[in-house]
C-alpha cells in the first residue's frame, strides 16, 4: 500500500514541478486593456478621487464631533450654571444681594397669592456682582459664630453615620454575597424595600422609638437609625457577588479563616466601592433636612442644611455664602475622589 | 461566590461518586428513617435474646461510598443501636448543625448581627408598630377599628392627589432621566476629546446639597425671577409665569431631578457601554450595519441589564424628590406638587396617626409591588441576556 501510495506522490510531484515552467495566458482586464499613458492618467485620476473622498469624510467627522462637542458644552454649561452663580453670589456685597433679589424673595415666602402680582414691571436681574468684596465671607466666618456651630452640627451628624454606616455595611454584605440561600433573598429583598422607604413612612414609629429609648432631641435619634440604613448594603453586596468564587475557595483550602478571608480578600477587591459609598453616603446625609425638622426640636443642633432650608429675608445677604461654604466639603471630596466614585459607581451597574 | 451550595447537586446529577462517607448528611437522612422503623419493629415482636442475636448479628455497615444512582440494599444500610452515647452524638450533630446555620445566616460569626439587630430595631419595629396603630383609633386609644382607617385615607381627597401626583412624576421622569443619560452617555462615548472632563461636570451636580441651590433655583424661577425676565425680553408679549406656582410646577421639579441625577445615570450608561465586546461591534460595521442599527441590535442587547439597574435607582430617587420640593416650596406646595411625603408631613403635624400610618402602610404595599415586580422582570431578563 505504502508504495503505491509513495509512487503516486512522486507522480504529482513531477508533474507538478513541469507545471511551474508552463506560462499561464493573463486574463484580459480593464487596467491592462489600457495604453500605458491611458493607465498612468486613470491612476492619478483615481488617487485623485479617493484623496477627495478622505477629506470630505474627515471634515464630515470634523462637523459631527463639532456638533456632539458643542452639545456636550451646552449640557455641561446647563450643569453647572447653578453652581457657578451660587458662587458668583456669594461676592457680591449684602446690601447689593438685598436690592436686586427683594423682588423674587417677597413673592416667594409666606403670602402666596398676592404676592405673585406684587410687581409688574420686568425684573432685570443682576446675577453679576458689580463689586467683587469677600464681605459676606467675613460676617459669616467671623462675626456671627452661630454659623459655625451649624456648620460643626453638620459635621457631627454626617461623619458617624457615615463611617458607622460603612463598617456595619461591610459586614453585613460580606455574610450577604457569601451565603445565598432562597431564605435569605427574601431578607435582601425587605432591605431592599427598607432602602426605599421614605423617612415620612416610618416618622410616628420613630419618633415614639427614640422617645422610648431617651435620644429625643439628641444627635442620636439621628445618627442611630442612619448607621443601620441599608443602602450601602444594597450596592455592596451588588459588588462582593461580582468577587470569583475561586478567589474565597483557594483561600479556604489554604486554611484561611473567614476573618481572614474578609479583611484580605473581600475588602481589597472592593476597595473602590467601599471609597464610593463613602462619598456617595457623605453627600446624602450632609444634604439631610427631614430628619433633623422633625427629631431635633432644638434650634441650636441643627445643621446648616436646615437653616439653609428656612432662609429668609433679614438674612438673606450672607445667604449665597452660608450655600456656597456649604457645597464646599462636597465638592473638594468629589475633586479628590472622583476616580473612585465614577469606578466604583460604574462596577456596581455591570453584571 | 454563590454556587458553593450548587456543587453537591452537579455531581450527584451526573453520577459521580460523592466521596460521602456513612454518617455524612446524604446517608444520614435515609438512615435515621430506616433506623426508627427497624427499632420499633424489634420492640414489637422480638425477645430479649433475639433482640441481642439480632444486635450481634446485625450486617455490618460497609465503608463503601455508594454511588449515587445505585439503590442500596439493606444489607448496606447500618443499624444502630439507641444508647445514651448514640443520643448524645445525635445531639451534638444536631448541635452543630443548627451551628452552621447560624453561621450560614452570618449571625454565628457575627457579619449580619450588627446590620440586622440595628435594622429590626430603627426599621422592622417602627413597621410593625405602624401596621399596629393603623388598625386602631388613635397610637393612644388602642380600640380595634378595622378598615376604618384606611377607608378614610383612601377616600381622601389630598391622599388620592398626593399619590397621582408622586406616580405621574415618577411614571414622566424615570424614563426620560433613563433615556437623557443613554442618550448623552452615546455622545461622549462616540470619541469627543475631553470626555472625562464632560463627565466631571455633568456628575457635580450630584455632589452639590439640595440646600444650597435652592436659593439659585429661586431665583431662576420665581415670579419676578431670571427665567421669566430673560422671556420678556425675548419675546415682548410673553406672559409672565409664576412656574412655581402654576401647572409648570412639575416641569421645573423634573429639571431640577434630571439636573441631580443624570450624572449619575450616564456614567453607569458608559461603563456598560464600554463593557461590550469591541469585535461584535467592528464586525458589524465592516458588514455594512450603520450607526442607527449597530445601537439597536446590538448595543441596546447589552444595555439591557444596565437599564434596569439605572431604571431602578432613578425610581428610589424619585421618591426623595421630596426633599427638593419641600425646600423649594414649603408645606403647602402648588396643588401638582403636592406628593405623599407631604400628605405625611402634614398629618404628622395635626397629629392625624392613625390616618398617616394607614397611608404609610399603603405606600409600602404599592412600593413593594412595584420593587418586586421590576427585580422579578431583571432577573428573567438577565438570564435571557445570559443565554
Amino acid at each position: 500500500m505504502d508504495e503505491i501510495k509513495r509512487k503516486q506522490r512522486r507522480k504529482e510531484a513531477t508533474l507538478a514541478r513541469r507545471h511551474i515552467y508552463v506560462e499561464t495566458k493573463q486574463p484580459e482586464t480593464f487596467i491592462t486593456s489600457l495604453s500605458d499613458e491611458a493607465r498612468e492618467n486613470f491612476f492619478a485620476s483615481e488617487k485623485k478621487r479617493i484623496a477627495l473622498n478622505l477629506r470630505r469624510r474627515k471634515i464630515k467627522k470634523g462637523i459631527f464631533t463639532g456638533i456632539g462637542v458643542a452639545a456636550a458644552i451646552i449640557i455641561s454649561a446647563l450643569a453647572l450654571v447653578p453652581i457657578f452663580f451660587t458662587f458668583l453670589n456669594s461676592f457680591m456685597s449684602s446690601e447689593e444681594i438685598v436690592s436686586n433679589y427683594q423682588v423674587v424673595f417677597q413673592s416667594m415666602s409666606g403670602h402666596a397669592s398676592q404676592g405673585a402680582t406684587y410687581m409688574s414691571r420686568t425684573p432685570v436681574l443682576k446675577l453679576i456682582p458689580e463689586e467683587v468684596t469677600i464681605k459676606q465671607y467675613t460676617t459669616l466666618l467671623f462675626m456671627n459664630p452661630e454659623y459655625l456651630f451649624k456648620y460643626w452640627n453638620s459635621i457631627l451628624l454626617t461623619l458617624p453615620i457615615v463611617a458607622g454606616q460603612m463598617v456595619v455595611a461591610c459586614l453585613a454584605s460580606y455574610s450577604f454575597a457569601r451565603y445565598r440561600r432562597k431564605r435569605r433573598e427574601v431578607l435582601f429583598f425587605s432591605y431592599i424595600i427598607l432602602m426605599l422607604m421614605p423617612f415620612q413612612v416610618t416618622l410616628v414609629p420613630n419618633y415614639m422609638i427614640s422617645d422610648a429609648l431617651g435620644i429625643l432631641n439628641t444627635i442620636w435619634a439621628i445618627i442611630l437609625p442612619g448607621i443601620f440604613s441599608t443602602f450601602a448594603i444594597f450596592l455592596l453586596t451588588k459588588y462582593m457577588r461580582q468577587i470569583p468564587s475561586g478567589y474565597i475557595e483557594a483561600a479556604t483550602l489554604d486554611g484561611a479563616t473567614e476573618w481572614q478571608i474578609f479583611t484580605n480578600i473581600a475588602l481589597p477587591l472592593c476597595k473602590n466601592a467601599i471609597f464610593a459609598l463613602t462619598i456617595l453616603l457623605f453627600i446624602d446625609y450632609w444634604n439631610m433636612v427631614e430628619q433633623p425638622l422633625v427629631l431635633l426640636t432644638d434650634v441650636d443642633k441643627q445643621p446648616l442644611s436646615v437653616f439653609l432650608s428656612q432662609i429668609n429675608e433679614p438674612e438673606l445677604g450672607i445667604a449665597f455664602a452660608a450655600s456656597s461654604v456649604y457645597m464646599i466639603p462636597p465638592l473638594l471630596i468629589f475633586f479628590w475622589g472622583e476616580d473612585y466614585l465614577v469606578e466604583g459607581i460604574s462596577r456596581s451597574g455591570i453584571k | 461566590m454563590d454556587n458553593r451550595n450548587n456543587r453537591q447537586d452537579q455531581f450527584t446529577d451526573r453520577g459521580e461518586v460523592t466521596g460521602v462517607r456513612p454518617g455524612s448528611e446524604v446517608v444520614n437522612t435515609k438512615t435515621k428513617a430506616k433506623e426508627k422503623t427497624a427499632v420499633k419493629q424489634t420492640v414489637a415482636t422480638l425477645s430479649e435474646e433475639e433482640m441481642d442475636a439480632a444486635i450481634v448479628n446485625r450486617p455490618k455497615a460497609k465503608n463503601v461510598t455508594p454511588l449515587a444512582n445505585q439503590k442500596l440494599t439493606p444489607k448496606d444500610i447500618p443499624v444502630f443501636e439507641d444508647t445514651p452515647e448514640r443520643r448524645e452524638k445525635l445531639e451534638l450533630r444536631k448541635k452543630r448543625h443548627f451551628k452552621r446555620k447560624l453561621r450560614d445566616w452570618g449571625i454565628f460569626t457575627g457579619y449580619l448581627t450588627p446590620s440586622l439587630a440595628g435594622v429590626l430595631v430603627f426599621f422592622f419595629l417602627p413597621l410593625l408598630m405602624l401596621l399596629k396603630t393603623s388598625f386602631q383609633k388613635s397610637p393612644t386609644n388602642s380600640d380595634f377599628v378595622g378598615f376604618r382607617n384606611y377607608e378614610r385615607v383612601l377616600t381622601n381627597e389630598a391622599f388620592i392627589s398626593a399619590s397621582k401626583n408622586t406616580l405621574t412624576f415618577a411614571l414622566i421622569s424615570v424614563p426620560l432621566a433613563v433615556v437623557l443619560a443613554l442618550f448623552i452617555a452615546l455622545l461622549l462615548n462616540s470619541g469627543l476629546p475631553g470626555k472625562s472632563l464632560f463627565r466631571s461636570f455633568l456628575l457635580n451636580p450630584m455632589m452639590v446639597p439640595v440646600a444650597s441651590v435652592v436659593l439659585i433655583w429661586q431665583v431662576f424661577f420665581s415670579y419676578n425671577g431670571v427665567v421669566n425676565g430673560i422671556t420678556a425680553q425675548l419675546f415682548d408679549d410673553a406672559e409672565k409665569i409664576d412656574w412655581l406656582k402654576s401647572s409648570y410646577a412639575q416641569i421645573v421639579i423634573m429639571l431640577l431631578f434630571l439636573w441631580k441625577n443624570l450624572g449619575y445615570n450616564m456614567v453607569l450608561f458608559l461603563a456598560a457601554l464600554n463593557s461590550i465586546p469591541h469585535e461584535i461591534l467592528e464586525s458589524a460595521e465592516i458588514d455594512g450595519a450603520g450607526p442607527v442599527k449597530r445601537f439597536f441590535s446590538i448595543k441596546l442587547h447589552y444595555l439591557s441589564p444596565t437599564i434596569f439597574f439605572v431604571g431602578i435607582m432613578s425610581l428610589i430617587n424619585s421618591f426623595k424628590i421630596f426633599r427638593e420640593v419641600y425646600l423649594l416650596t414649603g408645606d403647602y406646595p402648588f396643588d401638582n406638587l403636592y406628593m405623599l411625603q407631604h400628605f405625611m408631613n402634614n398629618s404628622f403635624t395635626h397629629l392625624d396617626y392613625s390616618k398617616l400610618s394607614a397611608g404609610a402602610i399603603v405606600m409600602c404595599v404599592v412600593m413593594v409591588v412595584i420593587v418586586g415586580g421590576l427585580f422579578f422582570a431583571e432577573s428573567k431578563f438577565d438570564s435571557d441576556v445570559e443565554e
